[in-house]
């Protein structure tokens, strides 16, 4: 694509005005109409290429291929209901898509005016809701981070530009002061979303105040907590945010080169954030003399390798440095020495995405939403046992039961909410005793989780709370960097001991002993992992101390998770089809055809492969 | 710059010359051993022991250092690997859906233990890092291309679709 230099803000607008005209969204005229079909790495995996083909094949052969056009967005948000799209001017939403659906979608609702209802959303009582703005998923969420995901198409900078793209860049190159951005920074109140919280205009100021000819701006996409995945869909919705909100960032602190850190399990987040350097770089949005000011930017993608501790900053900049992803101790902190021992200010993807919004429509917009201390919006990301798992953005301070049931549709199967664990493992759990308290990031530390990134795991009664605890400590311990004795050591031990809790050979002696180690690992590891590691284990035993005694004392696990303390067994449902027996690794599995079978408890490895096989609903798991 | 030329496949020359066209561009920049080694793993596979030696000299680097780096990052092998690379995710949200069963069912079916290859050389299997798409859980990758929603049972089917995909050397899904 040819992009023309833009070298003022009134080409700028030109720009955006004509691309506003011609904006896909709105259809490129009276008797066009859009196909918004999201093309995010969910509804990629659930198969959305292959309805794109259908659907462009039924428009081809029903005479519709010159008026109606498909349009590759970003995600839009209800990952787990993808393939989804979004038709016309009014907004209709699809979802569960398949190329057998292709050519009903185009005689019905693109020829015909008929909404498709089977393939709508469902409301209450399972009530088709087939307009966008109408779905309590939709309408409960604020979308700032998310403004331009799934409205726009990703890749297009026109696209960007039309949404208000580098119009907060070109007003503060043009008519603020690098304070002057620091402070609207300050006024909106943001707080790092990587986890943590500092407030964003104390790092800048910092960064600032450090003098030093050469400065880095550097952007945290090393999004490691598993279960967080908002960062993914900025860089893949809408990564042309990144790069304007990395260029608002270098102008305040004064820099001049930035660096992206993607972790390499995001290959299309990496070359959609390629193609939007590319193209701001070719219309001069990067590069020299910015919209002919005197401000030079411009921005390189590193590519992680792998290493949780990497999200961690000072072994983020070391692994740009090119040498092990280990952290440094501070001081010296990375605002005074970083990258290469200059002066560095690192902020991650969600972060950046609030800033070209709070620069172009002000800081005290942006504070008018949230608390009293935690202002904006903040992504989460709802997975596990609940009805719509996918992204939201929420005004930060809004309750948790809000955002588990009337946003994502409450639990699934209609089972028990337990908890939800957040801040992956750094974070803790959430019980149901809390459900209506707000989510703000002092709030949460006080119930022992962390906001963290975002990531929010609803788990029902079939997640047992200490095997919680163990997978996110064989996680912490596989990731220790070693470098620092009480991460490497105290994380070992204490997975040791939650391993022996789960398999009911553990003493009271011991709980004490991984209490007292918890503490231990908190206080005195070297960065934010070890620091935070034992998280998992605090807020367990906070919320759900009794399950860890009931592991212990009466060696029994409520949610039949721990293999050690499950039994299985044959009921009276079973018809003698042998099938168990068959697949039974151990052969413990002993009976006559057409007879009741039994379990040698003595021999049984409880792998549950009999409970697996069997059609009859015969193998209890106790 | 000298380097060994014995033993050498014309593929193995080929790639050698392709890393070399790459190092020639960094090798000025700071920070240039990292993208390097993911430039050989990318072209052979794996980070052979010939590439890190290259790379060292090239970068000026001790190979002490660049053997500290490979070691340190996950995605960075020394041995070969299969041509399918299967990442079973234990990210939290597969794990509460069962991700731990699925990735038994792939140690039992291919007989593997997690980073080991066949003896084929078709498939490694490896417990990934999670893939940030909970939405599908339990999601595997194998190569590039995301499975959601891996059942226990569809392991079979998974592992058989490579495998005649392999025969036929047709496109893949």
């Amino acid at each position: 694509m040819n992009i023309e230099r833009i070298a003022s803000i009134s080409t700028l607008e030109n720009i955006r005005d004509k691309a506003r005209a011609s904006s896909p969204e709105n259809g490129k005229s009276e008797e066009q109409e859009a196909v918004l079909l999201c093309a995010g790495g969910g509804c990629i995996a659930s198969g959305a290429y292959a309805f794109k083909e259908a659907l462009q094949s039924a428009l081809n052969s029903q005479g519709l291929a010159d008026k109606v056009t498909i349009i590759e967005t970003g995600c839009l948000g209800p990952c787990a209901q993808g393939p989804v799209c979004v038709i016309g001017r009014d907004k209709t939403y699809y979802q569960g898509l398949q190329p057998t659906d292709a050519e009903e979608l185009v005689s019905s609702h693109l020829k015909g005016n008929q909404i498709v209802e089977r393939l709508t959303w469902k409301g209450e009582g399972e009530k088709p809701v087939p307009v966008l703005a109408d779905i309590e998923f939709f309408k409960r969420q604020t979308k700032i981070v998310l403004r331009n995901c799934g409205r726009i198409v990703p890749t297009s900078l026109q696209d960007y530009i039309a949404h208000d793209g580098y119009a907060g860049l070109a007003k503060a190159l043009t008519s603020m002061t690098p304070e002057q951005v620091i402070d609207e920074v300050r006024i909106s109140g943001l707080r790092g979303r990587g986890g943590a919280g500092f407030p964003t205009h104390i790092k800048w100021t910092f960064t600032r105040n450090s003098e030093d000819p050469q400065k880095y701006i550097l952007c945290n996409a090393d999004e490691g907590d598993p279960g967080a995945y908002m960062d993914r869909s900025v860089l893949e919705g809408d990564p042309h945010s990144i790069v304007e909100g990395m260029a608002l960032g270098a102008y305040a602190i004064g820099s001049s080169k930035g660096y992206v850190y993607v972790r390499a399990e995001y290959p299309l987040a990496i070359e959609r954030l390629q193609i939007a350097i590319d193209a701001a770089r070719q219309a001069g949005l990067l590069g020299k003399r910015i919209l002919d000011t005197d401000f030079c930017f411009d921005v390189e993608i590193r590519m992680g390798s792998g290493a949780f501790v990497c999200g961690e900053e000072t072994a983020l900049i070391n692994s740009i440095e090119g040498k092990r992803g280990e952290p440094r101790p501070r001081p010296p902190f990375p605002a005074v020495k970083g990258l290469w021992q200059k002066p560095s200010c690192l902020n991650n993807v969600e972060t950046f995405a609030n800033i070209p919004a709070i620069i172009h429509r002000g800081g005290a917009w942006y504070a008018g939403m949230g608390t009293e201390k935690s202002k904006g919006t903040k992504v989460f990301a709802l997975a596990g046992a609940i009805n719509v798992s996918g992204l939201v953005e929420v005004p930060i301070g809004a309750k948790l039961r809000e955002i588990i049931y009337d946003i994502g549709g409450g639990i699934k199967g209609g089972g028990v909410f337990k908890a939800a664990q957040m801040g992956g493992p750094s974070g803790g759990c959430i019980p149901a005793a809390h459900l209506d308290v707000g989510l703000d990031y002092e709030t949460l530390q006080s119930l022992g989780a962390i906001m963290g990134s975002g990531g929010m795991i609803v788990m029902d009664e079939h997640s047992c709370m200490v095997d919680v605890a163990r997978f996110f400590l064989e996680f912490t311990q596989d990731e220790s960097c070693g470098k620092c004795v009480p991460c490497r050591e105290g994380t070992k031990r204490m997975q040791a001991i939650l391993t022996k809790i789960c398999a009911g050979e553990a003493s009271m002696e011991d709980l004490d002993l991984l209490e007292d180690l918890a503490s231990t690992v908190k206080s005195t590891s070297l960065c934010g992992l070890g620091q935070t590691a034992p998280n998992p284990v605090l807020s367990t035993l906070m919320h759900f101390r009794d399950e860890y005694v009931e592991h212990i004392t009466d060696r029994k696990c409520r949610a039949h998770v721990c293999p050690a303390l499950v039994q299985f067994n044959i009921n009276d449902n079973c018809t003698g089809c042998t099938l168990c027996a068959r697949r039974c690794p151990v052969q413990a599995i002993s009976g006559e055809k057409k007879e009741k079978h039994v379990i040698d408890q003595s021999l049984c490895i409880k792998c549950g492969a009999c409970l697996l096989a069997c059609k009859f609903e015969a193998v209890d798991k106790q | 710059m000298t380097m060994d030329t014995n033993e050498r496949t014309s593929t193995e020359l080929e790639q050698l010359a392709t890393l070399n066209a790459m190092l020639a561009r960094t090798s000025r920049e700071e920070g240039g051993l990292i993208p390097a080694l993911q430039t050989a793993q990318n072209l052979f596979g794996y980070v052979p022991h010939f590439a890190l030696e290259h790379i060292s000299t090239s970068l000026r680097i001790p190979m002490a250092t660049v053997y500290g780096v490979v070691t340190f990052y996950h995605f960075f092998s020394m041995q070969p690997r299969g041509k399918y690379t299967i990442r079973i995710c234990l990210g939290t949200a597969c794990y509460v859906l069962g991700a731990q069963a699925v990735l038994d069912a792939f140690r039992e079916q291919l007989d593997l233990e997690v980073g080991g290859t066949t003896p084929d050389q078709l498939f490694t299997l490896e417990a990934g890092r999670c893939f940030g798409a909970c939405g599908l859980a339990p999601v595997i990758m194998v190569n590039d291309v995301i499975h959601q929603r891996v059942r226990p049972e569809a392991v079979a089917g998974l592992i058989q679709h490579y495998r005649e995909a392999e025969q036929h050397e047709g496109e893949l899904v």
